[in-house]
């Protein structure tokens, strides 16, 4: 929440942003011109059809990709690729087989400053207690000295929100993590989540299909439109925190989820014509 | 329960080659087979035995080009495998060059290779280089290809550079790949050189084998044989077992821990 007379610093900022793969008659858009502005310590949620360029936002605030036209501000200056040290977190949670999770989840220390240059020094110290606070706080105590084979998937997606958050980064992107998990699992980690959010607070920019997702985690919900996509609908969510699944099936709560479910829908049904 | 499965599949592998040698002594009793032609295997193991002082060096010279040529075929594998791993225009450019040079039959560039450093040692080795480092490079830019596009991008975003990726990830993921073409190198460089040896030297298994022949000492010739696949069995075995050792992250997935 901003404060009243001081608001919040903009953390990013996509102005008439827009994204085009390919080039000729080969081209293919992916989002249109595109305008989103999000404050530090804001938990922002995407929603919208497959394939509108959702994912393509999060490359473009993580510095990944370029944008074809206009601007990507992160943190008061234009994007540039590897300067950001943004945690990014995807449904795979990709954990190396060859080392414990607790290595895992140290990886990104190996390769941000400041950390890197106390890498060797501290890694079996402060490091390792950095890794295993956050294990815990996951509710994975214990298991740091386990390989990612011993461990079952929703406890490797609990990881990857350690790892993606281990070197305390201001800007946080996450992929649809959970999509592929049970529902009550899911539900776990929307908890496990949102504890993590609130301690750290660092901003989220999080792509959902779960509806019921966003409007748990989420401080403001974007739906996009079809491929080539835009943002059609911005919507703030008020509910008080910390939010529990029972909230979830409250006639207000389900009222907003059937406002968007509509909007998508009408989404689906009217494809964009050209870039 | 499985380590009894696998003591069973043991025995009934050491029992099929035993049966092996039986069925080929009583083949040749029976039919009274000459051992101009084909020695009986109890014939073959005296003569290994009484020849074993004559065939020792040669042994030691054919497992030393071996080596030397797996040694650099192996070097030139991991260069040029990393190289072509790491980009795809050097892969897509490379392969189909790699690809014509892996099928050609190797017996062909022996004469060449002769010709260039007379017969002998450095033929050997050569031969031995050039078939054993295919195997090495595809296993390496296969390897370093693999690596997950996700798990690039959360180290791309975290400021990763190609070299970080690379040594953190793209070489440990190719450690399995590694070791377990090291075994199939090293049998390749072992048929490279006793063919370079047959056909051009004066020194190894692969000559002694040749000149046994052309004397008509026939259970020597065949003595070589066993040398050679006791050879080859045992480079094997001792690569496998340093694949076992060095990349067992790859193969733990099986015994899963009960909790
Ligand atoms: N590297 C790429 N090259 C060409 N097309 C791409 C590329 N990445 C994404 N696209 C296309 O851009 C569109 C938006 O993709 P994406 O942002 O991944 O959608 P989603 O909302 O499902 O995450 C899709 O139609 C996809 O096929
Ligand atoms: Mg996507």
């Amino acid at each position: 929440m901003p404060l009243a007379d001081s608001p919040a610093p903009i953390a990013i900022e996509l102005s008439d942003a827009s994204v085009t793969f390919g080039r000729g008659s080969r081209a293919v858009p992916a989002l249109a011109k595109t305008n989103l502005r999000i404050a530090e310590g804001e938990f922002v949620a995407l929603v919208g059809p497959s394939g509108c360029g959702k994912s393509t936002i999060l490359r473009l605030a993580s510095g990944l990709v370029q944008p074809t036209t206009g601007a990507v501000i992160v943190g008061g200056r234009e994007v540039a690729a590897r300067a950001l040290r943004v945690g990014m977190a995807f449904q795979n949670p990709t954990m190396l087989p060859w080392m414990t999770i607790e290595r895992n989840i140290m990886l990104p220390l190996k390769i941000v400053e400041p950390y890197r240059s106390q890498f060797r020094k501290l890694r079996r110290t402060a490091f390792r207690d950095k890794a295993n606070a956050l294990l815990e706080q996951v509710g994975l105590k214990g298991f740091g000295s386990n390989y990612p084979w011993q461990l079952s998937g929703g406890m490797l997606q609990r990881a990857n929100l350690c790892r993606a958050l281990i070197h305390e980064p201001r800007l946080l992107l996450l992929d649809e993590p959970f999509g592929a998990l049970d529902q009550f699992t899911r539900e776990e980690l929307w908890s496990i989540l949102q504890g993590l959010w609130m301690t750290h607070k660092p901003t989220v920019l999080l792509v959902t299909h779960d509806l019921r997702e966003a409007g748990f985690l989420a401080g403001r919900i974007c739906v996009m439109s079809a491929r080539p996509g835009r943002i059609l609908d911005d919507n703030s969510v008020e509910f008080a925190r910390p939010r529990t699944v029972a909230m979830t099936f409250e006639p207000d709560f389900v009222a907003l989820n059937q406002k968007l479910r509509a909007l998508i829908v009408d989404a689906r049904a009217t494809p964009q014509e050209g870039g | 329960m499985p380590d009894l499965d696998n003591l069973r599949q043991k025995a009934w592998s050491a029992g099929l080659i035993v049966l092996f040698f039986v069925a080929w002594e009583l083949f040749c009793l029976m039919t009274g087979m000459s051992d101009l032609i084909l020695p009986r295997p109890s014939q073959i193991f005296t003569t290994l035995i009484q020849k074993f002082p004559i065939l020792w060096p040669h042994i030691l010279q054919t497992l030393a080009t071996t080596m030397l040529g797996f040694v650099f075929g192996v070097a030139l594998g991991v260069v040029l495998g990393a190289i072509i791993g790491v980009s795809k225009t050097a892969y897509d450019t490379c392969y189909p060059l790699l690809v014509g040079f892996s099928s050609i039959p190797k017996v062909a560039i022996v004469p060449i290779l002769v010709l260039w450093f007379g017969s002998g040692t450095v033929p050997a080795v050569l031969t031995a280089l050039s078939i054993c480092f295919f195997p090495i490079v595809v296993n390496i830019a296969t390897g370093l290809a693999t690596t997950e596009p996700e798990l690039e991008d959360v180290l791309k975003a975290l400021g990763a550079s190609k070299f970080d990726i690379l040594w953190n990830v793209g070489l440990p993921r190719t450690m399995p790949f590694f070791f377990a073409s090291l075994k199939v190198a090293v049998s390749y460089a072992f048929v490279g050189a006793v063919l370079s040896e047959t056909v051009a030297s004066n020194r190894g298994i692969g000559n002694v084998m040749m000149t046994a022949s052309s004397n008509f000492n026939v259970p020597l010739v065949f003595a070589g044989l066993f040398v050679l696949a006791g050879l080859g069995v045992a480079l094997y075995v001792v690569f496998s077992l340093i694949e076992g050792r060095v990349t067992g992250w790859a193969t733990r997935k099986n015994d899963l821990i009960a909790t």
